[in-house]
């Protein structure tokens, strides 16, 4: 469903600052998966999911959905294709804005935009149907401004507004890692419920092992920005921190960071 | 302050302040300091007043001056988004450049539009006094541009132009150029300033290339003063606050004017001054208050 073939992203091209951040980078995304990317800091997991968002602009290599060649796509037209969470729980949704105008704007995602009523009335029901899942009672709180709710129930609202139009490719970038440990895991089962029951097709990054190693069918190892392991299906269950660990000192010539280890035990909440 | 000086401090406050309604929309809501509106006051005040003195009608002469002044807001924003200039600069640059254009379109500093017809010559059928007709029209027209203002902030455009302010990433990652919407925003900002300036124009009776010196200054003063006074709850109580705070504005300017001490007596070069010290006093009173309140 989704085709990337051989994308190159530097950064300071060029100068003696070069990054070379993706490097030749291939890989075919299926309708359906849930694909969960590990790796070092550094290892271009965030860069990767820039690309594919077009916040980045690849410097070679192609970029298909469904067919379509999206590689010169603005980010702007791209999201109509895709669903966002950010890591900062700021990013995602505006603090001036009222729940009910935030949702309002998640459900033009990449429709025109024009001089009808911003808020329609009769779409409140909608947004108290899509909030009641989050059980945190926001579903009541329509008319609060963002800005008083704290960095869960934000990065919680933004999950429901990237997929509030259902998205061909939902990416998440490390969605859980500004949050306490406790919001962090409520935050990881509703990605599970919103991913598995809608059956989207998703990428999240993220720096602990069990959390990718327990969601999704899929899951990808980058390292200096390529991908060092593709496991699927069967090979992925049978996957364990510690043969993740030993592919990262054989393959990743050591270089673990001290986040990826504090990250190896067990967290409390999963 | 006679009432004589009261009514007419009124009537700048209303003229000023659809001038400040399009500060308020790239300040605050857009994000965006524009100083574009030096240029674009006066601009708006040229248009009109060749287009009278031509002998065209003055409402085309206002339509004709609004769009003009939506075009100058846009060359700002396209230097900002396309040309990547820091939005201050590209503003700083098209205001000088109006300041040439401005020249160009009058052919001279200034056109007089003494006994001109405006559009309160048909009103003045009604046998109103002016200086109690011309507040009372003034009034409905900046009332009707709020109304307008209000009513377009709260579309799906609005609504995704206060999001392009406010968080530009989650906007974008939700489908909207960012860069359209910064373009029409600041086009439409310095089409109510230019609309502004045509009024003025027509009211005052003449057209000067320098009479948008400070324009940036006093609308910010009539947003922050109102901010403070009226509070900013929502969209539509502050345009309407920004309103009040041209008002005040004018009327504290006139009071100030009207001071004497002895024989010492302010004038009207001590405006920018009295303005300065407006703005510091507005800025600063939230804090004062919660000083004292402890």
């Amino acid at each position: 469903m989704i085709c990337v073939q051989n994308i190159n992203k530097y950064f300071h091209r060029g100068s003696v600052n070069e990054v070379h951040g993706i490097r030749d980078l291939s890989i075919d995304i299926e309708q359906g998966d849930f694909i969960t990317i590990i790796g070092s800091n550094g290892a271009g997991k965030s860069t990767f999911l820039s690309c594919l968002a077009g916040t980045h602009a690849v410097n070679s290599g192609t970029i298909g959905v469904h067919g379509t060649d999206v590689t010169h796509w603005p980010e702007y037209k791209r999201a109509r294709l895709i669903g966002r969470v950010f890591q900062d729980p700021l990013k995602g949704t505006c603090a001036n804005g009222t729940i009910a105008q935030n949702m309002a704007l998640a459900l033009k995602r990449g429709k025109p935009r024009g001089l009808g009523r911003g808020v329609k009335v009769t779409d409140l029901d909608l947004f108290r149907r899509r909030l009641q899942v989050l059980g945190l009672g926001l579903e009541s709180r329509l008319r609060d401004r963002v800005g008083l709710l704290s960095g869960g129930q934000r990065q919680a609202l933004t999950m429901v507004m990237a997929t509030l139009v259902r998205p061909d490719l939902l990416l998440l970038d490390e969605h859980t890692a500004a949050l306490d440990p406790k919001t962090a895991a409520q935050m990881l089962e509703l990605t599970r419920t919103i991913v598995t029951d809608n059956g989207l097709t998703t990428l999240m990054v993220t720096h602990n092992m069990h959390q990718a190693l327990n969601l999704g069918n899929r899951l990808i190892m980058m390292h200096q920005g390529r991908i060092i392991l593709d496991a699927r299906a069967d090979e992925k269950s049978s996957l364990t921190v510690e043969a993740l660990l030993h592919k990262f000192h054989t393959q990743g010539e050591g270089d673990i960071s001290d986040r990826m280890l504090l990250n190896t035990s067990r967290p409390m909440h999963a | 302050m006679t009432l004589y000086a009261f009514l007419g401090a009124l009537e700048q406050g209303f003229l000023y302040g659809i001038m400040a309604l399009g500060v308020y929309l790239t300040f605050r809501i857009l994000d965006f300091p524009d100083l574009t509106v030096d240029g674009s006051l006066p601009l708006g005040a040229s248009v009109c007043a060749v287009t009278v003195t031509s002998g065209h009608s003055p409402y085309l002469a206002l339509t004709l001056a609004t769009l003009a002044g939506f075009l100058a807001g846009a060359a700002t924003a396209i230097l900002n988004t396309k040309l990547k200039i820091l939005h201050l600069l590209a503003s700083i640059l098209t205001m000088i450049s109006l300041y040439s254009i401005n020249i160009r379109i009058m052919d001279g500093p200034n056109v007089a539009l003494l006994g001109a017809p405006s559009i309160l010559t048909d009103l003045e059928k009604t046998g109103l006094p002016l200086h109690v007709l011309s507040p009372l029209c003034f009034f409905v027209v900046a009332t009707s541009v709020m109304a307008v203002l209000i009513w377009f902030l709260h579309t799906e455009f609005g609504q995704a132009m206060l999001a392009t302010g406010d968080n530009r990433h989650m906007i974008t990652a939700l489908g909207v150029n960012t860069d359209n919407v910064i373009i029409i925003g600041v086009g439409l900002s310095n089409a109510l300033v230019a609309c502004s300036g045509a009024l003025i124009a027509q009211n005052q009776g003449a057209a000067d290339v320098n009479m948008g010196v400070g324009t940036i200054v006093a609308g910010l003063a009539s947003v922050i003063l109102g901010e403070t006074i009226c509070g900013a709850p929502t969209i539509a109580r502050t345009c309407a606050a920004v309103l009040a705070g041209s008002l005040v504005y004018r009327i504290a300017i006139a009071l100030a004017l009207s001071f004497k001490l002895g024989d010492f007596a302010l004038t009207p070069s001590d405006l920018n001054l009295i303005t300065a010290f407006l703005v510091i006093l507005a800025l600063t009173s939230p804090m004062l208050k919660r000083r004292l309140a402890r």
